[in-house]
């Protein structure tokens, strides 16, 4: 056999049939919902059918829910608190793995997915949510889709896919202090632009990759989807298997090792092809920060909001001035001196355990300027993180310590960023208007966006680095 | 949905690149049921202010446009969120097609689900046609599917391309469940030797 990418050995895996113009049916190997995939399960009520395979389905809610507590009652939207219920509705009629509100394993389900064992190396997945792609980090091949597909999984555990390009990205050497997983995907979405991934999968490859652990591989593969990217992978490895091995929805007994033999044959062929290479070096980055209102809008933050009186280009040049606008930024303002209205740390970017553990660690040194929350991933992130205290550590310093869910992420919740209020946030979208009506997102890890907090502007994490 | 053949409407050209579909419709909506209609909340913080005032300056809001059923855009329409509501609130608005040099992948796959046809054209022709379309204010376009060939307000002919499979789908208005279902065979086949191949998927 010709020698084949990672991601063309998954997709061969998953084919049912490859019709003659191309299209190919994908078995899905599981699939995710949330309380966003109700339109889907309505869908399949309107046509009186049944979900194909209920145990290749894991749900729990996250977009909708409330952070201040997670009783029902704390939803006051309406139409929210309509689709958790008709989650936990619709998980029991078709029989499905739900883990609700009441549930410790509930959480955003891209973190449930990896902390449960159900994201495995080699499958396909799919969720009604375009940063499934958070899944790659284990090897899987995972990709978000919209509502009549999540339907079509829900009825027929497949999906019709056109074959997406591989593309291969390749970061090496060590990164310096203050360096994150966030940064490098920053740096590259920077360096690719927002349609630099279209149409491939994109594999992450290189030294330092390798030397990232699961949570920063989720990290990074969490925002392919923001370099336009159809899917975001990283080929399994021994960090893969250690992290799995356990999880409640892994492999167990005699199918552990037959897994892992079959896991082993997946990483990419030497001498397979890829369409596109695009290499970056880890030693030469900085923190990044997005000053725009596209993830591409990135910089370091040692730089200065850029001038759009340099861009030659017209249309693009009117673009980056419209969004300077509603960022309310001046062009030669250094980055480090923008002041910030508050602080967000979650999202399925990153609020895993790793990501509060780092952000505490800034936290420590000081007490907040700006309104601050912290919202875990999932309600397992926020109890281990009780464990070691962090909540703690961060209630000291002025931080609010909420619930897990999406939260201000995306504002359905009620969670949201005022009109004109600019934002540090550990999300993945600096969109306008993503935060809440008027909103100004800036981009940064965990660690940078505890800095910005203590600061009360956009801070250097470096500068609180050798505090610690 | 509606089948999609030959479609002539009144064209609004949108400047913006990288139109995310969070600025296609704001997620606070997303909630609401499939039937309720979608067309309102179509670019609804960048159409009205805060009080629901329509703003004059959209370029949805002035007159010359308000009918619109095409939409040239710039590039990289429809990234980020893999909201389908962006779909239903452009088809619940009128606009059944959308030019552009480049798609965001979800949504470029939604739209064929919901008689959306989303056309693919090089960079300098997008620029073009939306040139024109701001030099005659109102003009229209037509996007015939049989053909494969946008037709711009001077009449020039620009071909594109499309998988086979979605300008049938597209065409004759066929539910992808429909098509799949013929399926069945090779798919419980499959779901029999991936059991083996793979036993600890399922649960
Ligand atoms: S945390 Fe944000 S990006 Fe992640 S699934 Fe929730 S809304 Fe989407």
């Amino acid at each position: 056999m010709a020698p084949r990418t990672l991601f063309e050995k998954v997709w061969d895996d998953h084919t049912v049939l490859v019709r003659d113009d191309g299209q190919t049916l994908l078995y899905v190997g599981r699939h995710l919902a949330h309380d966003g995939s109700y339109h889907a399960f309505d869908f399949l009520k309107a046509r009186k059918m049944k979900v194909r395979r209920p145990d290749l389905t894991y749900a729990t809610p996250d977009h909708g829910v409330s952070t201040a507590t997670h009783d029902l009652a704390s939803i006051t939207d309406p139409e929210q608190l309509e689709v958790v219920r008709a989650l936990t509705a619709n998980s029991a009629e078709h029989g499905v793995m739900l883990f609700d509100l009441d549930d410790d394993r509930q959480g955003i389900v891209h973190v449930v997915g990896p902390e449960q064992g159900i994201t495995l190396p080699g499958l396909v997945m799919t969720c009604g949510d375009s940063h499934t792609s958070t899944h790659g980090a284990l090897g899987a091949l995972a990709f978000g889709v919209g509502a009549s597909d999540v339907y079509h999984v829900l009825a027929t555990q497949t999906t019709w896919q056109k074959k997406p390009k591989a593309m291969r990205i390749t970061v090496e050497g060590k990164r310096p202090a203050g360096v994150t997983a966030k940064d490098i995907i920053l740096a590259i979405i920077g360096k690719i632009g927002t349609n630099g991934g279209n149409g491939h999968v994109i594999e992450y490859a290189g030294s330092t990759i390798r030397s990232l652990s699961i949570e920063e591989r989720l990290t990074v593969c969490n925002m392919s989807i923001e370099a336009g990217a159809r899917a975001g992978m990283i080929a399994p490895d021994d960090t893969t298997f250690a992290y799995i091995e356990g999880r409640p929805f892994a492999p167990k007994g005699a199918d552990w090792k037959r897994s892992v033999d079959y896991w082993k044959t997946l990483p990419s062929d030497s001498g397979a092809t890829f369409a596109r290479e695009v290499a970056l070096d880890a030693a030469a980055l900085a923190p990044m920060v997005t000053w725009g209102t596209s993830p591409e809008d990135v910089a370091a933050v040692t730089d200065v909001v850029p001038d759009p009186a340099r861009e030659t280009d017209a249309d693009r040049r009117a673009a980056m001035q419209s969004n300077l606008e509603y960022m309310g930024l001046k062009p030669g303002t250094p980055l480090s001196q923008v002041p910030i209205d508050r602080v967000f740390i979650g999202s399925c970017t990153n609020a895993r355990i790793e990501d509060l553990r780092a952000a505490a660690k800034i936290a420590k040194l000081g007490k907040v300027k700006v309104p601050s929350w912290v919202v875990p991933g999932s309600s397992l992130v926020k109890k281990q993180a009780e464990q070691e205290g962090l909540d703690q550590v961060f209630r000291k310093a002025g931080f609010e310590w909420r619930e897990s869910g999406c939260s201000m992420c995306v504002g359905m919740n009620g969670d949201v960023v005022a009109p004109g209020q600019r934002c540090a946030s550990t999300s993945n979208r600096n969109f306008r208007g993503r935060q809440g009506r008027g909103s100004r997102t800036h981009l940064m890890s965990p660690e940078m966006a505890a800095a910005s907090a203590l600061a009360g502007r956009i801070a250097d994490v470096r500068d609180y680095l050798k505090r610690v | 949905m509606e089948p999609f053949r030959r479609h002539t409407a009144i064209a609004v050209p949108y400047d913006q690149p990288n139109v995310d579909t969070d600025q296609i419709i704001p997620a606070r909506f997303l909630r609401r049921k499939r039937s309720s209609g979608f067309a309102s909340f179509l670019f609804h913080d960048l159409r009205q202010d805060e009080q629901g005032r329509e703003n004059p300056d959209f370029i949805l809001n002035k007159p010359a446009y308000r009918k619109a059923g095409i939409l040239v855009a710039d590039n990289t329409f429809g990234s980020g969120s893999s909201r389908e509501q962006a779909a239903w609130s452009l088809v619940d608005y009128g606009i059944r097609s959308v030019v552009a040099s480049s798609f965001g992948d979800i949504f470029y796959n939604n739209s064929f689900k919901n008689g959306l046809l989303p056309v693919r054209l090089a960079d300098d022709i997008v620029r073009g046609l939306r040139a024109q379309l701001h030099a005659t204010p109102g003009s229209q376009m037509t996007i015939d599917l049989e053909e494969q060939v946008v037709i711009g307000p001077k009449g020039d002919r620009y071909p594109f391309e499309i998988e086979p499979f979605r300008k049938r789908c597209l065409m004759l208005a066929l539910d992808d469940i429909g098509i799949t279902l013929e399926y069945e065979k090779q798919i419980a086949a499959f779901e029999q030797t991936y059991k083996g191949r793979r036993p600890w998927v399922a649960r």
